[in-house]
């Protein structure tokens, strides 16, 4: 609950007193409680299916098991390789969207009305459901008749298998993710981008500052809330990734894709092993909430920030 | 970086086209094959210059599929309509239960509403098969797996964050004053609430529901664990539709065509709202 008080203490900054409401507040905000309660209320089920013995298959050997669901996987490889696919695949994700991201932004800095444009229509991608961006990619992808696998033919690499090598799978649903996700970063590192103070540019520019100079001294420093907004945000679902790569592979070729919620999807509807299911949810989510606990922190301070703003 | 030089201009414009091409060519491709015949798609070298057929999206309206092996019957325009109904009703049910919410978090201190607020916001980026496994297991025993009901419901987790923050954005910036005044002119908190404050948010709580309705719809998981073939969205549809042997490309196209369709224009529409919703209000845009 600490991660409570310290929200409770940062987004009631800078904010004008509010008055206290008896009952009226509470009537309000009953149905979203509501729905905190049907969330919370799987949430805790899931926290004690992980500490158990639970096969769907054979319910009979239901049981309390501890710790145990958690002891195996230190010793098993399936989910040492699950937790490297995740960590690779988020950091490939979120480190190549947030360069090509930043690198768009800075292009379509000048609010033209030609790099408006040209912003709203790299939208599209992010605004396309992930699990159809896969299938979009899949037909282009087919060895068949796919046009990618007739464009990398041309170059004479003929053998391309994309998503079903394993040694290209990988670059394949990472190749997806960067096309539905870097206009994410995009449109956010633009906002911030045009709404920094002009002065620190202009006296640059007065004095001749070289230009990698006011980049790296100036802007990058002066951006550095929303990239790390917008980074944390993609941090967050990319460790999550379900759509993509269940829609691309499901999980394979092999186990090459099994990131976690994959793994566990299989775990539980596959294997019907719902304590082991669980408990891979439960790490996930532990790594997820520290992540969280970062992210919102950083976020609230932005978000009052450009509430004073407006 | 603004004023460049000839080389500088020329490298800018290429870096554009490039990047245009790059997340533009898969929808514009997809495109073209919907509007192609087997024998069109499958024929090597690619042709960007073809006779166009509506066939495929016939056969995806009527539900008649031809394939190698027959006739087969497909109601893809059945997903469609579920992705219709599921996502109307999940925004709807989100308004009507986040926006006195979000009001009550934007006028009023109280501990309870900072809770809620976090909870629903720290669910927003924990694991939702975390929630969903359990849940498939309540369902059951309840009999909400696979109703209109119990999908809804779930999608409560997507769209009512989205509701709460922006729309609380927008409450807070509308000055109490008016409402104090509207009230001390002898009026009911309820007719303050319906004529001023909502009113004001108007475009606020516009925005939250367009972008509701993109996300509920594009969702993908959810209704793969809680919906069968019947109640089933685009997103599972599509899936399903592809993995169904002999179905034709350019139907396979064609399908994802009419599955996107409807949030890439609606979201060209909400475009003006998209920073600050996607950012959720942390960046205005």
């Amino acid at each position: 609950m600490s991660m409570l008080q310290l929200l409770q203490t940062n987004v009631l900054t800078g904010r004008t007193a509010k008055p206290r409401g008896r009952i009226l507040p509470y009537v309000l905000s009953l149905p979203a409680l509501l729905v905190c309660v049907a969330i919370l209320v799987p949430f805790v089920t899931a926290a004690v299916y992980s500490l158990q013995r639970y096969r769907l298959n054979l319910p009979y050997l239901r049981g309390f098991v501890g710790l145990d669901n958690y002891i195996d996987f230190l010793s098993d490889p399936a989910f040492w390789n699950t937790l490297r696919i995740s960590l690779v695949y988020t950091a490939l994700t979120v480190a190549l969207e947030l360069l090509l991201g930043l690198a768009i932004a800075l292009l379509l800095r000048r609010p033209t009305r030609f790099h408006n444009a040209v912003s709203i229509i790299l939208l599209l991608p992010l605004m396309t459901a992930p699990a159809i961006a896969a299938l979009m990619w899949k037909l282009m992808t087919n060895p068949g008749f796919g046009i990618l696998s007739y464009l990398v033919g041309l170059f004479g690499i003929t053998d391309f298998k994309w998503a079903s090598d394993p040694s290209t799978a990988l670059f394949t649903v990472v190749l997806v993710d960067i096309w539905v996700y870097t206009p994410f970063i995009m449109i956010l590192l633009l906002a911030g981008l045009r709404s920094l103070p002009r002065q620190p540019f202009e006296a640059a520019a007065l004095d001749g500052v070289p230009a990698s100079f006011v980049f790296f001294r100036i802007t990058l420093p002066m951006l550095a809330p929303y990239i790390i907004t917008a980074s944390l945000f993609r941090l967050l679902d990319s460790i999550q990734q379900f759509d993509i790569i269940y829609a691309m592979t499901q999980g394979g070729p092999g186990d090459r894709l099994m990131v976690f919620q994959v793994q566990s999807y299989l775990e539980f509807f596959q294997y019907t092993n719902v304590g082991r299911s669980a408990a891979l949810l439960m790490i996930l989510w532990l790594i997820t909430n520290i992540l969280s606990n970062i992210f919102i922190k950083h976020w609230l301070r932005l978000r009052a920030r450009a509430h004073r703003q407006a | 970086m603004d004023h460049g030089s000839l080389a500088g201009r020329i490298f800018r414009g290429v870096a554009l086209a490039l990047i245009l091409v790059f997340f533009m060519f898969p929808i514009v491709w997809i495109l073209l094959m919907s509007f192609q015949t087997n024998e069109q798609i499958l024929r090597i070298p690619p042709r960007i210059l073809f006779e166009p057929t509506l066939a495929n999206y016939e056969a995806l309206i009527s539900g008649q599929l031809r394939t190698a092996a027959g006739n087969l019957e497909i109601s893809f325009m059945h997903n469609l309509w579920n992705s219709f109904v599921l996502s109307s009703l999940a925004v709807v049910l989100a308004l009507v239960l986040g926006v006195p919410a979000a009001y009550a978090f934007a006028r009023y201190k109280f501990k309870l509403g900072e809770t809620i607020a976090f909870t629903l916001l720290s669910f927003r980026f924990a694991p939702p098969l975390l929630v969903l496994l359990p849940l498939s297991l309540y369902y059951q025993e309840l009999g909400l797996n696979d109703t209109y009901v119990g999908i809804v419901w779930v999608y409560q987790l997507i769209a009512l964050p989205l509701i709460l923050w922006i729309v609380r954005g927008y409450f807070e910036d509308i000055s109490p004053d008016i409402e104090h005044a509207y009230r001390l002119a002898g009026h009911s908190w309820r007719e303050a609430f319906t004529h001023i404050a909502v009113p004001l948010a108007g475009p606020g709580i516009a925005a939250a529901a367009l972008l509701s309705f993109i996300f509920c719809w594009n969702n993908f998981v959810f209704a793969l664990i809680l919906a069968s073939a019947d109640k089933q969205p685009v997103t599972v549809g599509a899936l399903a539709f592809v993995t169904a042997s002999g179905i034709q490309y350019g139907q396979i196209a064609a399908a994802i065509v009419l599955s996107v369709m409807p949030t890439l224009l609606l979201a060209l529409y909400a475009q003006r709202y998209l920073v600050e919703g996607l950012s959720l209000g942390a960046v205005k845009g």
